[in-house]
């Protein structure tokens, strides 16, 4: 089953942010509450936490993106494990 | 009441060692819910946050290394800048779903706090809109810069005491064209470390209501 990594409320009338650095990469295994992917406000890096262990299937918003709050950030395979 | 809040002056230490500090810091929060703050001063060294652009560094590495200036790549918002003696550096590892869960809310806090220290040595402190710091007029005298991890802030502030402020030729800091000033600068009555630290203490107390331990 996918879910989706999306971009929290980071705060009032914050309404994006710039993806500075994904972590991990396409096709990684990925566990619950680790922090993935950081985004950038002002003079803020923001880590994004992962919702569900799996595989990180799809990166919606590369390196340099600009992501809206609420915004997908990446599709994961919940429950999928490297064999 | 307020919030526990364990203080700690490191006095001049190694940026990275600072680092290891603030980490070990951000676990015993999570551990206990009791927060920190680290005042501290480092050698000479060159960091660069997420948004950092090379061009920013003004002379080359090599030149880094004949002076043994160190070049650090950390994980805060924010682009370049310098850290070196004479300059206070304040991290605090705090809880920020204690403050609203708003990091925009938080840097303004931390602005806040500086410009409030300021005004005690009668230094007339402001923001400007688009440029988060703390300035004096068009002259930047606190950058700041923080990172954050599962709503618990690191990194922090730098705020230039008595500083070589020629160092700064070094680097475009925060990728801008902006002078830099320091308090000695601004003090004809010269400074004192201690008495900054301490009002320092006070409005960091104030702004984000803790109880030191």
């Amino acid at each position: 089953m996918e879910h989706e990594l999306k971009l929290p409320e980071l705060g009032e009338g914050i309404e994006k942010a710039i993806v500075a650095c994904w972590h991990v990469k396409e096709g990684d295994e990925v566990n619950q509450g680790d922090e993935i992917v950081e985004v950038v406000t002002d003079k803020a890096s923001f880590g994004v936490p992962c919702p569900c262990s799996g595989i990180l299937k799809k990166i919606m918003v590369h390196e340099g993106g600009e992501i809206r709050v609420g915004g997908v950030l990446a599709n994961i395979g919940a429950g999928e494990s490297i064999i | 009441m307020g919030y526990k809040c364990c203080l700690q002056d490191l006095g001049l230490i190694d940026y990275r060692q600072a680092y290891l500090l603030q980490r070990q810091a951000i676990g015993h929060l999570k551990d206990t819910g009791i927060q920190s703050i680290f005042l501290c001063e480092h050698p000479v060294v060159i960091t660069l946050g997420r948004m950092a652009r090379k061009e920013n560094l003004l002379v080359s590495e090599e030149h880094l290394k004949v002076k043994g200036v160190d070049l650090i790549h950390v994980n805060r918002g924010g682009d370049i800048t310098l850290h070196a003696p004479g300059q206070l550096v304040i991290y605090p590892i705090f809880n920020l779903t204690y403050y609203g869960k708003d990091l925009h809310k938080y840097l303004h806090k931390l602005e806040q706090t500086i410009i409030d220290l300021l005004g005690y040595f009668d230094i007339v402190a402001d923001r400007i809109y688009g440029k988060t710091g703390v300035w004096i007029r068009d002259a930047k005298i606190a950058s700041i810069g923080i990172g954050v991890k599962h709503w618990i802030s690191f990194h922090g502030v730098a705020l230039n005491v008595d500083i070589d402020i020629s160092l700064f030729f070094m680097i475009k800091p925060c990728g801008m064209e902006v002078r830099m000033t320091a308090m000695n600068k601004l003090m004809s009555s010269g400074v004192d470390k201690q008495d900054i630290k301490e009002k320092l203490i006070s409005c960091f107390e104030r702004e984000f209501d803790l109880n030191y331990i």
